[in-house]
């Protein structure tokens, strides 16, 4: 907890009951905080807990120097008096009242005379103007979401909380709603929690996020640090890694340390936390796996060349996805190519491809059984 | 034209909804909304009117009531009339007769109303009698308007539990409805037609409101 600002949102929740929950966030003012996890992970409860429309069993929420939850003390300040803004998955309009009133509900915190004025400022600011009087059903699902982000805005929020914000619309106004908002968080200074299962969504916007597995936060970092270099075997799963391996931590001719997988000797960087002999996973994503021409080998193909027989080959679009069967591990890797970059190499089921295994990409983690079924999908 | 009757039955189904509405409003809030330990149970009982006989709902009423009953007697001690066969237990036994017509509107019309909505509210920072009023009440207002109109509607209508508790005591219990099985008996056609064409019209009228806004408000797919 003392690692936040009090200026920010910090959250500690524990359940242990019903739906389970061992959450530990912080978010500083200005910062985006992506909650990633599959369905079910708890990320929306968690949301509604900060808002004070659920109750975790234990913990603590303090936002903006006020203590919003305390289970130990007893405090649980209501909805109405935690100033968190609020945007539905299913944006939650009300639907008898025009654009301009869904907005105005939310600011009863100010004068009358004030409050029209203020709802059609921050219309504009979610560029609206112009519909005020539209009720919800006549506006588009991505004017849904931009009045619901005004409503939020509207109550001079101390924290901003958006679950699945983008789910319910095209992929093309989704696009632009991106654009919007990763242009308004900068205007705010104000923690801003986005829950997702996107992982693009949350490299995109976040500055940082937190993996969650059955109401366990597992990892935060910047996007793209937790996605290459996952804590562990789960995380790597979560953040769709699928190239994970067990190997042992080896010493390598020449004095640097790697990784034997199968009758491989891999470079990679070790840290020093493991020991020689040590068991560890072992994972790499899919842009740290390049495929050698077979035509021009180059200089790259020295470092981690491994060899193995194509098991299967998808097109998907631009790019396909390659797995291959590695020789002597009985591991299976996965690598994407551009789809003429395959179709020039003449790749498909059955034959034989060489690749490099990039040592900067190749990330060590604690060993872990693989089989288990928390990992298994 | 039996005027005392009209007059009596449109009494009788005013005050019915005058009372039944506000009381329903608050118990259908609380069917549609809270989970609780019986709620099953208490939903069956307060439908239990929509498939009890008439006939049976008014003896039972009609013991209740009676001076033997405790209801009655202390019904008796604080008016010095007794609630059977007369307005006061007529009333009664309306009201009770009514609760499934009033509060299965209004519960399906706040089931309606999604918990994100309410949650939203409440994030907005209004106060729970503001939710209430500016919220709840308009979206679940076609079915307030229902519960209103059946239950003015099926009080004109209800023959056999004010038969029972009620009996035919002209401008006390006297109702259009029993009227015109009055004047069945009294082979006076020319009168019963009449009394039944208002009845009819009613009816009809009160059909035509209920129909009108039960139809789905736009928004509220939304």
């Amino acid at each position: 907890m003392g690692d936040a600002a009090p200026a920010g949102l910090a959250v500690r929740l524990v359940q242990r009951r019903g739906i389970p929950l061992d959450v530990t966030l912080a978010c500083a003012p200005g910062e985006t905080l992506a909650l990633v996890g599959p369905s079910g992970s708890g990320k929306t409860t968690i949301l509604r807990c900060i808002a004070g429309l659920r109750r975790a069993a234990e913990g603590r929420i303090d936002c903006a120097g006020e203590t919003w939850f305390d289970a130990a003390a007893g405090v649980d300040v209501s909805p109405q008096r935690r100033a968190a803004g609020f945007v539905f998955q299913s944006y939650a309009l009300f639907p008898h009242l025009s654009a301009l009133d869904n907005v105005a509900c939310a600011l009863t915190h100010r004068p009358p005379a004030e409050r029209a004025t203020r709802a059609r400022e921050l219309l504009a600011r979610v560029h609206l103007t112009g519909l005020e009087a539209r009720k919800p059903a006549h506006l588009s699902g991505g004017q849904q979401q931009r009045v619901a982000v005004a409503r939020a805005l509207a109550r001079d929020p101390k924290v901003l909380l958006l679950d699945e914000p983008f789910s319910a619309v095209d992929r093309v106004t989704r696009q632009r709603l991106y654009r919007e908002l990763a242009d308004l968080r900068h205007t705010l200074a104000l923690p801003i929690v986005l829950v997702t299962h996107d992982l693009d969504e949350a490299a995109l916007l976040a500055d940082r996020m937190t993996i969650l597995h059955r109401g366990r936060t597992l990892q935060t970092g910047a996007p793209y640090d937790v996605m290459t270099r996952p804590a562990d075997a789960l995380v790597a799963r979560l953040v769709d890694l699928r190239n994970v391996f067990e190997g042992r931590v080896v010493a390598l001719p020449g004095g640097a340390r790697g990784i034997a997988w199968g009758a491989y000797a891999l470079e990679a960087r070790v840290p020093g936390a493991f020991a020689d002999g040590d068991r560890v996973c072992w994972a790499i994503p899919v842009s740290g796996v390049l495929l050698h021409r077979r035509d021009r080998p180059s200089r790259g193909e020295r470092e981690n060349p491994i060899a193995g027989i194509v098991a299967e080959c998808t097109e998907l679009g631009e790019h396909t996805t390659v797995t291959m069967r590695v020789a002597g591990t009985g591991g299976l890797l996965w690598l994407r190519v551009p789809t003429h970059v395959a179709r020039r190499n003449g790749i498909a089921a059955g034959c034989a491809v060489r690749v490099s295994l990039l040592a900067d990409s190749l990330h060590v983690m604690p060993w872990q059984d693989l089989a288990r079924d928390a990992l298994a999908a | 034209m039996d005027w005392p009757a009209i007059v009596l039955s449109l009494e009788l189904a005013a005050a019915t909804v005058a009372l039944l509405v506000p009381a329903g409003l608050a118990l259908a809030r609380v069917l549609a909304w809270r989970r609780f330990a019986g709620r099953r149970v208490l939903e069956a009982a307060l439908a239990l009117p929509l498939v009890l006989p008439p006939t049976v709902l008014g003896f039972y009423l009609l013991i209740a009531f009676g001076g033997d009953s405790p209801l009655g007697r202390a019904f008796a001690a604080v008016t010095g009339h007794t609630l059977a066969f007369s307005f006061a237990g007529l009333l009664v036994a309306s009201l009770i007769v009514n609760l499934p017509f009033a509060i299965q509107p209004m519960q399906r019309a706040f089931e309606a109303i999604p918990d994100d909505v309410r949650a939203a509210a409440a994030c907005c920072g209004m106060s729970p009698w503001r939710i209430f009023t500016r919220i709840e009440l308009p979206l679940a207002w076609p079915g307030v308007l229902s519960a209103a109109v059946l239950t003015f509607a099926h009080t004109l209508g209800e023959f056999g539990v004010v038969l029972m508790v009620g009996g035919s005591i002209p401008g006390e219990t006297k109702t259009v409805s029993i009227a015109i099985y009055d004047r069945m008996q009294a082979f006076d056609y020319a009168g019963a037609s009449l009394l039944a064409a208002v009845l009819l019209a009613c009816s009809l009228a009160a059909i035509a409101v209920a129909y009108s806004t039960s139809r789905p408000r736009d928004g509220l797919r939304g």
